[in-house]
């Protein structure tokens, strides 16, 4: 007997059937698994210390969960340093500097033993830096895009089921959004509010949702006729309710594949507005922060631009890899005119 | 097709009074309005660098020195709930204060830049406008050509190593993110150690404003050269994909095959009945393509020195300087919808089979 697929089953078996979308999501799970263990990947206080019998975790404690449980006795930075000269027993980050750490006397070193991806002006350490930077770049992607899924769905729902005067005044809105340009408007509202990474990622999500509300609206468009949706109205469903279970079910696919390129825009977006100064403010380190520096030694210190500039292409193929993946493997009718 | 157009125009409306709406709610959250005030005192906002003389030119320009009617504010008094009369003062005042911004763009009226050298808007906006139209068209241009002629080649070798090739060639040149590769172009084409064969930024060389106007042009192309490789090479993957994929379905089509069964040479074939029909989608990609047209591309544009719209609004916000931002926001979005239309209507030009009638 031939098994019968299901339709997320029947996807996933399309997507991994390309070794380019495999390369693609094992990428992405990398970047996020760095994001996540950053401070454990770059650290410049010692993972773990002992002395004199007891066990310290200087890295652990500033980070949140461990600097409310305080589980382990609290060390500054001059206790530890003088404890490990004591016992020298100390158990160190792959990557052993703080992306904040400076030493300015190994202002721009190339890529070398002890920093292998070089040092920027202040001697601080360009692996950290990215290390971290992936955090930023990384949340900015998700919640950017999250916020604007929301919106766009719940916009794109109610012009598309409902038709009649509300699609009118939301498409109208839609307009409105379409004729400014994006990186334009997010640049703006960032110099008037502020550039934290929140405030990134409110903007990101608040001017980019026109695209998902769009592919909502029609889908929503298509299917509101159709007998199955009459068949639950018939029954004296709720709006909402045929909405959430019988249509959004039928018109998300392409909003998540449009969701993974959206990531990817809002990380190109995210290191453009750090690049050019309206991002997150140093020293928070960005992808688009270590390439700013980078012009102004970009005759004497190639490894500035190089590296950070490689990450984001590498980021952003990686999400592009996975959404054009994800696109061929939902579209069947795709697969056949190929 | 006039009452079409007819309608079109009318729908515009809204749309236009929606842009100066949010232009005008953008300008409230600029320093000088109770909110940035808040936000300042929290210290989100930078206002050190605003002095007080240009807040209050700012309040002026926009409005927001209006006071309410002395009969509306009488009356909103009275309103028993707190919380009434609260939103009815809030209505009173931004609507009063929205009528006044609206009768100022009518006539184009955006103020003066707050910068020191105090220039109207509307003039800045008029000499960086051309500008970017410049880099812009010539951006179109060659994307379009480029990606039309890749788009054809792969749909006739569809599915050959030659196909796939192309197509992650032009993915990965689509994942490059552009503001890197203009560094590095400068880097190794410019000014720099290496290659200096462009210069390094700027869009006409000095003293070049008197030259023969072919002189004029070719300096100006010598400008161009790298940020135009830089816009261009990020469209060249949708556009061909897309290009293939309509040539692909036209080249099905019983009309093509009736031609070929007639005995046309392939050549004709392909470039008359099959390139053609395929191309007429590719005029609503235009929408797409047209507020980054007239807003100017910031980062090219601040990369490269070139003194259009996109650099206009990158000095304007880092010199806070509100008035001339709203001016390009407004000028910009409503130029925009205006194509846009425009390019709705070519669309409907080209393709006789779309109806007038739905809207």
């Amino acid at each position: 007997m031939e098994k019968v697929l299901s339709y997320r089953q029947m996807v996933w078996r399309q997507f991994r059937a390309s070794w380019l979308n495999r390369l693609g999501l094992c990428i992405v799970i990398l970047l996020a698994l760095m994001a996540l263990s950053a401070p454990f990947l770059a650290n410049g206080r010692p993972l773990l210390l002992r002395h004199e019998g007891s066990t310290y975790l200087p890295a652990l404690q500033n980070l949140w969960p461990f600097s409310y449980l305080k589980l382990y006795p609290q060390i500054d930075d001059d206790t530890w340093q003088t404890m490990m000269e004591e016992t020298g027993w100390a158990y160190f980050a792959p990557v052993p500097y703080s992306p904040g750490d400076y030493d300015l006397d190994a202002s721009l070193l190339p890529p070398n033993s002890a920093h292998w991806l070089g040092t920027d002006e202040q001697g601080r350490d360009i692996l950290s830096r990215m290390i971290h930077g992936s955090q930023i770049s990384l949340s900015v992607g998700f919640v950017a895009v999250s916020i604007y899924t929301l919106i766009g769905v719940f916009f794109g729902a109610l012009a598309g089921y409902f038709g009649g005067k509300m699609d009118w005044i939301l498409s109208r809105v839609i307009e409105v959004m379409i004729c400014f340009p994006t990186f334009f408007l997010v640049i703006t509202i960032i110099t008037l509010v502020g550039g934290s990474i929140y405030n990134i990622m409110i903007v990101i999500g608040l001017t980019g949702w026109t695209g998902i509300a769009r592919l909502i609206r029609g889908e929503f468009l298509k299917l509101r006729h159709q007998d199955f949706i009459v068949a639950c109205r018939a029954q004296g469903m709720g709006v909402f309710r045929i909405m959430r279970k019988h249509l959004l079910p039928n018109a998300l696919a392409p909003v998540f594949v449009s969701a993974t390129f959206g990531v990817a825009s809002a990380i190109l977006v995210e290191s453009s507005l750090s690049f050019i100064g309206f991002g997150v403010q140093p020293p928070t380190p960005s992808w688009g922060d270590i390439l700013s520096q980078a012009s102004d030694f970009i005759d004497i210190a190639w490894w500035l631009t190089l590296f950070p500039g490689i990450a984001i292409f590498l980021t952003i193929t990686a999400f592009n890899l996975v959404g054009e993946g994800l696109r061929d493997a939902i579209d069947p009718k795709l697969k056949s005119v190929e | 097709m006039f009452n079409y157009i007819f309608k079109r125009l009318l729908l515009m409306i809204p749309t236009m009074l929606g842009i100066t709406l949010v232009t005008f709610f953008m300008i409230k959250l600029a320093p000088g309005d109770p909110i940035t005030m808040k936000l300042n005192l929290e210290g989100l906002a930078k206002s050190e660098e605003v002095s007080p003389e240009v807040i209050k030119m700012m309040r002026r320009q926009y409005g927001l020195d209006t006071p309410l009617p002395t009969h509306y504010d009488r009356f909103i008094k009275n309103l028993k709930p707190q919380w009434v009369a609260k939103a009815s003062r809030w209505f009173g005042e931004n609507a009063i204060q929205y009528r006044k911004w609206l009768l100022r763009i009518a006539v184009f009226d955006f103020g003066r830049s707050l910068k020191p050298d105090r220039r109207p808007v509307v003039d800045k906006i008029r000499e960086a406008l051309p500008v970017t139209l410049t880099l812009n068209i010539l951006d179109i241009i060659i994307v379009y050509m480029v990606s039309v002629l890749l788009g054809v080649y792969s749909a006739l070798n569809r599915n050959t190593l030659k196909d796939k090739i192309m197509m992650v060639g032009m993915f990965v040149l689509y994942s490059l993110p552009s503001f890197w590769v203009a560094i590095l172009l400068l880097m190794y084409f410019a000014g720099g150690e290496h290659f200096s064969w462009f210069p390094l930024g700027g869009f006409l060389s000095d003293g070049m404003d008197t030259a023969a106007w072919y002189a004029k042009a070719g300096n100006i192309a010598w400008h161009l050269v790298l940020p135009v490789v830089v816009m261009v090479y990020g469209s060249f993957a949708f556009l061909s994909r897309f290009t293939r994929a309509n040539m692909l379905e036209v080249l099905g089509q019983d009309y093509v095959r009736t031609a070929r069964a007639k005995g046309l040479s392939s050549g004709v074939v392909i470039w008359r009945h099959g390139l053609r029909n395929a191309l007429i989608p590719l005029i609503t990609l235009i929408g797409t393509l047209l507020p980054e047209l007239l807003g100017g591309s910031v980062i090219i544009e601040e990369i490269f020195n070139i003194p259009g719209m996109g650099l206009l609004s990158f000095e304007s916000l880092k010199a806070r300087d509100y008035t001339t931002i709203m001016g390009i926001a407004t000028i910009s979005a409503g130029l925009t919808l205006i194509s846009l239309f425009l390019a709705d209507l070519a669309y409907k030009w080209a393709d006789p089979r779309i109806t007038f009638e739905k809207l």
